[in-house]
C-alpha cells in the first residue's frame, strides 16, 4: 500500500487524477476500521489532513459551506443554531474520541445507508461540492446517493465542501441503536420545518439501500399544515394529521432484515421517531423558534 | 531473555501512610491500575522481540465442510514466509482439550465449526503472513450442520466426534450428547398431585461472548535446551502447559509459561487459543513467534457462554410454599468439549436455585454441534438457569397473586437447608436476607431524566438518562418504569471430586535494613485483584510493608485457574498458609538467635508479626523482624487445597458435589420506552454476601462489574449464528457490550457473614453478581411491558412485535 500525503489541494487533485483508486482518509474513523479488519486493500491511500481548507467551514448568508474534514465536535460546538439537525446527528456519531476525527466528507464518501449526517444534510437542503483537475461541480445532495456504499463521485473527484442551507426553521434527528450510546444506526430519521417557504422536509436512514426523502409524507404534511393555517396560528398539529405522517414515512421505507434490526422494527420505528421529531419541531416552532437562530433542541441536553 | 521487551516484570507495593498498614480490609489500590488507565500497562499484544516473526491463522469459512485438500505452495513461496503447517505437519500430539482431548490443533479432513483453525503461517511481517494465509488453497466439500437438539439427535443425524470414547460416552443415549446430569429427589409425582397452582415456561438464553478487551495474544521464544518460553495471557498457566506439551514433544518442564499482561478473561481464555500455534512455528523456524488476534479473528479465537434452551415447571401451594420443580436444560456446546461437563454439572445441580424445594427432576445435558464451541464465561451454567428459574418465580408469584420477593423469601435457602444434590449448605445463607436489602432501598426519583424547571425555560429533559440515550429518540413519550427483582447461587471453587489446589511460595529476607516479603505464584491476574490481595495477606501476616509480586509463571507450582470465583479463595489461601509456614520458621530461627533474650522466646508464648517487629499478644516488641532475619532468606513453597468434594451421581445427582455457594441479589428499575422497543436500566442494586471482603473496594468492583456483565445479556449481548452455523456479528460494531451510558447507578450492600470453611472466612466473590442481574433487568422490562419476555437479550423486536420469523 501506497501512502499519498498532498500539502494542497491541487496536489491532492494532482494524485487522485494520478491514482484514481487512492482512497481518501481524512479522521479515518471508517477507511482504518475496513482496513484493520482487512475487508479493504487499496493500493494508494491519501491523506488529506494537510489540506488545510478542508478543515474550515465558512457561515455565509443562506448557507454554511463545511469543510470536508471539518470533525463532528466542531459542528457540535460550532455550528449548533445554524445546522440544529446536523449538530443533533454529529451527538449521536460514535464516541467522543470518533467524534474528533470523524468528519461529514469522510461520511458521504463511505455512503453508508447508515450514515448519521445524511437524514439532516437531506432535510437541511444540501450540496455537496466535488472537484477534479477536470473541474468543480455541485451535487444536490439527494443525487449523491447512488446505492449501498456508493455514490455520485467521478473516480478522480475529492469532496471538498457541503454547503448546506442554513436552518430557518426548527429540525430535529432522531436514531435508534440498541444501546444508548456508540452505535450504528437501525435506523434514522430527520425533520427540518422550512418556515420561508412553508415546506417540511422528511429524511430516513438505513431503512432502504440509500438515505432518502420521503417526499410523499412531505407533501402530504405541508399541504396539511397550508390547509389548515397552521403556521400562522398557535396551534398543535392535529394527531390525525401526525399519525398519517408518520405512516407515510415508514411506508416509504425499503427495509431489510439484518444482524442490527427487523425490517419490520425499521418500519415501525422510523414511523414513532417521524411522529415524536414533528411534536417537537413544531412544539418549537410554537413557542418561537421561527427563525431557526435558536437552538432547537427542544430543551435537551446533550453531552 | 535479551532483545524482548514489554515483558511481566516484578511489581513492588509499598503499604502508604501510617494509619493504613495495608493489610486484609483495606482498599489498597491496585498497582496495575494507573498504568492502565494511562495506557502504559504491557498486555500481551505489547510483546515484542527483535527477531521475532508473525504468526497467522487460516480458518474454516464454513461450519461443517470436508477438507479434501490442502495446497500450500503458493504460500511458501511468498518472499518473508519462515513456515507454513497444516495437521500432517504437527510432530507430536495432535488433539487437546481441558477434560476432554477431542480439539485438533489444526483441522484433519473435517471441519467442524467455522472459524476452525487449519492452517498456520510464520513470517517476517504481520501482513506478509496474513496475504500468505490466504494464498493457501483448501478444497472444501460442505457437510449438512447439526444446529440444534433435534438435528442433533434425530436419525441419521452426521456425527460430530464418531467412535467417542471418552469418559461421558458410555451413559449419553447419542454420541451427539457430550455430557447428561439429571438430579432427582423427593417424589415430583406425588407433590404434583398436592399442587394448587403450577406454572410451566420455555426459556431461551442466547449465546454471551465474554468480549475481554485485550484479545488472544502471545509470544513464543525457543529455547537453547531445545524447550520453549511461552509468554502468554491465559487464565492458567499449568493446564496450558499439560495441554501444550504433548502437543509440541516435549517433556513438561521444557515448557516454560510466563505470564503476561491480561486484558480480562471471564473465561474466556481457559481454552488454548494461539499458544500451540506459537509454540509450533517457533519450533520449526528457531525463531520467536508472535500471535496477536483481531478483534473480528478473537470471536472465533475462543469459547462463548453456551446458548440454552430450558423448559421448568414449579408447583407450589396456595400460599406460595414450593411442593416441587422439575426442569430440563440443553445447552449447546457446540463442536468440541471445552469444559461443558462440568457447565453441565453446575447448570443441574445449581438448576433449581437457592430455594428449599423437597422434590426435584432435573435433567441437564449439552449437545455436540456445528456451531461454534462454547465453554466458560464467568457464572458458568448457572448463569442460564438463574434466568429461568427467577422468571418461573415472578411467573409464579403472579399466578399466586403473591409479592415476588414475599415468594422469594418464604422458600429461601439458609443455613442447614439441603439441596437438591443432598448436600447440606453447612455455611451462612442469607437469601431472605440479601432479598430485603434490594428491597428496602429508597427508589431512584420518577422521570429522573426531568431536570428542574429554570429560567422560566419549563422542564429541561436529559437524554442521557433517558431510553435510547444521546440517540433522541424520547423526551419522555411512552416511557414506562418498571421494577424486578431477582437471587441466585453460585458455586465457589472447582467441584465434583476435582483435585483443586493452588501452590503459593513466600520469602521474607532484609533489604536495604527493611524486611520485605516476596510472593511467588502462578496464579494468572486477569483484573480480579489477585497481586492486591496476595501483598495485603503477606502484610496482614507477616507484619511488612513492603512486598513484591513475583511474575506469575511455571516455575513455580500451580495456582490452579483463575475462575469458578476461587483464586482469593485458593491462592489467597495458599499465600496465607505459606506465610504461616514461614512465620514459624523465623520464630524458630528468633529462639535460636535469642535464646537467652526476652523471657517470650523461651516461654512459647504467641508471637505476633506487627510493623516490621515480633510482638508479643500484649503488643510488647521482643525484636526487629530485620534483626532475627539478618541477611538469612527464610522461604517455603506451600500446597492448599479446599476440602474436597465429590462427583454427582450420574442417575441420582447425589453428592457433596460443591466446595462454597456464594449468594447475591438484585433489584432493578428500568425505565422502557414501550413504543420503541428501548431500555435504559436506572439503578441495578445489589446486596451480596462475601464472607470477608479481602479488599472492599475492589470486591463493590468485582459485583459492579459482574452486575454490568448480567445487563448485557439482559438487553444486548448475543452473538448470533445462521442455522448453517455462521457467526453473524463478529465485531464490537454488531456484538454490543454495554458502554457507561448503558450502566446504571450500581449501589452494593456487602455482607459479610464469614464461612468457617474459608480463609478468613472468605467467600468468591467475582461470578454470583452475574447471575441475577440479567433476571432482574427483564422481570423490571416485564413489570414495564406486561409482556412474559421468555428470552434473553431482550431485543426491541421483542418489546414491539416486529420480529421476524423465529424472532416474532
Amino acid at each position: 500500500m501506497e501512502f499519498l500525503r498532498p500539502a494542497s489541494w491541487q496536489e491532492a487533485l494532482a494524485a487522485k487524477a494520478e491514482h484514481p483508486s487512492a482512497v481518501p482518509i481524512a479522521g479515518g474513523t471508517d477507511v482504518m476500521v475496513e482496513i484493520n479488519f482487512d475487508q479493504r486493500r487499496p493500493g494508494w491511500l491519501m491523506d488529506l489532513n494537510r489540506v488545510p481548507e478542508l478543515h474550515e467551514w465558512e457561515t455565509g448568508e443562506d448557507s454554511v459551506r463545511l469543510g470536508a474534514s471539518v470533525p463532528y465536535s466542531r459542528i457540535m460546538e460550532n455550528l449548533r443554531a445554524e445546522l440544529p439537525g446536523l449538530a443533533l446527528a454529529a451527538h449521536t456519531v460514535g464516541s467522543p474520541q470518533i467524534r474528533n476525527r470523524g468528519s461529514v466528507g469522510g461520511n458521504l464518501g463511505a455512503a453508508s445507508p447508515a450514515g448519521d449526517s445524511h437524514p439532516p444534510l437531506l432535510t437541511a437542503g444540501a450540496e455537496v461540492e466535488a472537484e477534479s483537475v477536470r473541474g468543480s461541480r455541485r451535487i444536490p445532495v439527494e443525487e449523491f446517493f447512488t446505492g449501498v456504499k456508493r455514490n455520485a463521485l467521478a473516480e478522480d473527484e475529492l469532496i471538498k465542501y457541503v454547503h448546506i442551507k442554513k436552518a430557518t426553521g426548527p429540525q430535529q434527528f432522531s436514531k435508534i441503536g440498541t444501546r444508548n450510546a456508540m452505535v450504528i444506526a437501525v435506523c434514522g430519521f430527520s425533520v427540518a420545518l422550512h418556515p420561508e417557504s412553508r415546506r417540511v422536509r422528511a429524511a430516513v436512514a438505513s431503512a432502504a439501500p440509500t438515505p432518502f426523502r420521503a417526499t410523499e409524507a412531505e407533501d402530504f404534511l405541508s399541504a396539511a399544515l397550508d390547509e389548515e393555517g397552521l403556521w400562522d396560528s398557535d396551534r398543535i398539529v392535529p394527531p390525525s394529521v401526525a399519525r398519517r405522517f408518520a405512516e407515510l414515512c415508514s411506508a416509504a421505507c425499503k427495509p431489510i432484515d439484518d444482524v442490527r434490526g427487523s425490517a419490520a422494527y425499521r418500519r415501525h420505528a422510523v414511523g414513532v421517531m417521524a411522529r415524536r421529531t414533528l411534536t417537537w419541531v413544531w412544539e418549537s416552532y410554537r413557542n418561537g423558534g421561527r427563525g431557526g437562530a435558536r437552538n432547537d433542541e427542544g430543551g435537551t441536553r446533550c453531552a | 531473555m535479551a532483545d524482548a521487551t514489554r515483558l511481566p516484570t516484578t511489581i513492588t507495593q509499598v503499604s502508604q501512610g501510617t494509619a493504613a498498614k495495608g493489610g486484609i480490609g483495606e482498599s489498597t489500590l491496585r498497582p496495575d491500575g494507573t498504568l492502565k488507565v494511562t495506557g502504559e500497562f504491557a498486555y500481551a499484544s505489547d510483546l515484542w522481540h527483535e527477531d521475532m516473526l508473525w504468526g497467522c491463522t487460516l480458518r474454516s469459512p464454513y461450519a461443517h465442510a470436508e477438507i479434501r485438500s490442502v495446497d500450500v505452495s503458493e504460500a511458501l513461496r511468498i518472499p518473508g514466509v519462515r513456515s507454513v503447517m497444516t495437521h500432517d505437519d504437527l510432530p507430536a500430539a495432535t488433539h487437546y482439550g481441558l477434560e476432554i482431548q477431542d480439539q485438533p490443533v489444526l483441522a484433519k479432513d473435517r471441519v467442524r465449526y467455522h472459524g476452525e483453525a487449519v492452517a498456520i503461517v510464520a513470517a517476517d511481517h504481520p501482513e506478509t503472513a496474513r496475504r500468505a494465509a490466504a494464498k493457501i488453497r483448501v478444497d472444501y466439500a460442505e457437510l449438512p450442520p447439526v444446529y440444534d437438539e433435534e438435528s442433533a439427535t434425530r436419525e441419521g443425524a452426521p456425527l460430530l466426534h464418531p467412535g467417542r470414547d471418552d469418559h461421558h460416552s458410555g451413559h449419553v443415549a447419542h454420541p451427539n450428547i457430550l455430557h447428561r446430569q439429571p438430579i432427582v429427589r423427593g417424589d415430583v409425582a406425588a407433590a404434583k398431585a398436592e399442587a394448587d397452582v403450577v406454572v410451566r415456561n420455555d426459556y431461551e438464553v442466547g449465546m454471551q461472548d465474554q468480549a475481554f478487551l485485550g484479545p488472544e495474544s502471545g509470544l513464543a521464544v525457543p529455547a537453547e535446551d531445545g524447550g520453549v518460553d511461552l509468554y502468554i495471557a491465559t487464565q492458567w498457566l499449568h493446564v496450558d502447559r499439560d495441554q501444550l506439551a504433548p502437543v509440541l514433544g516435549l517433556p513438561a518442564e521444557k515448557v516454560r509459561l510466563t505470564l503476561s499482561g491480561v486484558g480480562g478473561a471471564f473465561g474466556a481464555r481457559e481454552d488454548l487459543s494461539m499458544q500451540a500455534h506459537a509454540c509450533l512455528l517457533a519450533m520449526a523456524t528457531g525463531r520467536p513467534v508472535k500471535i496477536v488476534y483481531n478483534r473480528y479473528e478473537s470471536f472465533f479465537g475462543h469459547v462463548h457462554r453456551h446458548p440454552a434452551k430450558l423448559t421448568y415447571e414449579h408447583g407450589a401451594t396456595r400460599d406460595g410454599k414450593l411442593l416441587y420443580a422439575k426442569c430440563r436444560i440443553v445447552l449447546d456446546g457446540g463442536a468440541y468439549a471445552s469444559s461443558s461437563p462440568a457447565v453441565v454439572g453446575n447448570a443441574a445441580s445449581l438448576g433449581i436455585g437457592p430455594y428449599e424445594v423437597d422434590n426435584v427432576e432435573v435433567e441437564a445435558l449439552a449437545l455436540y454441534t456445528n456451531n461454534p464451541p462454547c465453554g466458560a464465561m464467568r457464572g458458568f451454567g448457572a448463569v442460564q438457569a438463574c434466568f429461568a428459574y427467577e422468571a418461573q418465580m415472578d411467573a409464579l408469584a403472579e399466578a399466586l397473586d403473591m409479592d415476588p420477593v414475599e415468594l422469594r423469601q418464604r422458600n429461601a435457602m439458609s443455613q442447614g437447608s439441603v439441596l437438591p444434590t443432598g448436600q447440606e449448605v453447612d455455611a451462612p445463607a442469607p437469601v431472605a436476607e440479601i432479598l430485603r436489602r434490594v428491597k428496602e432501598r429508597p427508589m431512584p426519583p420518577q422521570r429522573q431524566w426531568e431536570s428542574s424547571p429554570s429560567e422560566g425555560a419549563g422542564t429541561g429533559v436529559d437524554v442521557r438518562a433517558l431510553p435510547g440515550g444521546l440517540s433522541n429518540t424520547t423526551h419522555g413519550e411512552g416511557v414506562v418504569r418498571g421494577v424486578g427483582y431477582a437471587v441466585g447461587i453460585k458455586n465457589v471453587g472447582f467441584s465434583e471430586g476435582f483435585d483443586d489446589y493452588s501452590t503459593a511460595r513466600v520469602r521474607v529476607e532484609v533489604v536495604g535494613g527493611e524486611a520485605v516479603a516476596l510472593v511467588h505464584t502462578a496464579m494468572a491476574e486477569v483484573g480480579q485483584g489477585g497481586v492486591t490481595v496476595h501483598a495485603q495477606i503477606a502484610r496482614t501476616e507477616l507484619g511488612v510493608s513492603r512486598v513484591t509480586i513475583h511474575p506469575a509463571d511455571t516455575q513455580v507450582g500451580s495456582a490452579g485457574s483463575t475462575s469458578a470465583s476461587r483464586q482469593t479463595y485458593m491462592t489467597g489461601g495458599a499465600v496465607k498458609k505459606a506465610c504461616e509456614s514461614v512465620r514459624e520458621k523465623v520464630l524458630r530461627l528468633g529462639r535460636e538467635k535469642f535464646a537467652g533474650g526476652h523471657p517470650a522466646w523461651t516461654e512459647g508464648a504467641e508471637l505476633r508479626f506487627e510493623d516490621g517487629k515480633i510482638v508479643t499478644a500484649g503488643g510488647e516488641a521482643v525484636a526487629a523482624l530485620a534483626d532475627v532475619l539478618e541477611d538469612e532468606a527464610v522461604e517455603d513453597e506451600v500446597v492448599f487445597r479446599h476440602r474436597p468434594t465429590e462427583p454427582f451421581d450420574l442417575e441420582t445427582g447425589q453428592g457433596f458435589g460443591h466446595v462454597q455457594y456464594s449468594f447475591a441479589a438484585h433489584r432493578a428499575v428500568v425505565e422502557v420506552d414501550v413504543e420503541l422497543g428501548l431500555v435504559k436500566v436506572v439503578e441495578l442494586a445489589c446486596a451480596q454476601d462475601v464472607g470477608k471482603a479481602l479488599n472492599p473496594l475492589a470486591t463493590v468492583g468485582q459485583i459492579q462489574g459482574g452486575t454490568t456483565q448480567g445487563l448485557g445479556l439482559a438487553v444486548m449481548e448475543e452473538i448470533l449464528v445462521d442455522p448453517d452455523g455462521k457467526v453473524r456479528n463478529p465485531s464490537f460494531t454488531d456484538y454490543l457490550i454495554p458502554t457507561i451510558l448503558d450502566t446504571p447507578a450500581i449501589p452494593v450492600d456487602v455482607l459479610e457473614l464469614a464461612d468457617e470453611h474459608a480463609p478468613y472466612g472468605l467467600r468468591g466473590v467475582g461470578e454470583a453478581p452475574t447471575l441475577s442481574s440479567t433476571p432482574a433487568v427483564v422481570a423490571a422490562i416485564r413489570n414495564a411491558t406486561g409482556l412474559a419476555l421468555r428470552r434473553v437479550p431482550v431485543r426491541p423486536e421483542h418489546l414491539t412485535g416486529t420480529g421476524t420469523g423465529a424472532d416474532a
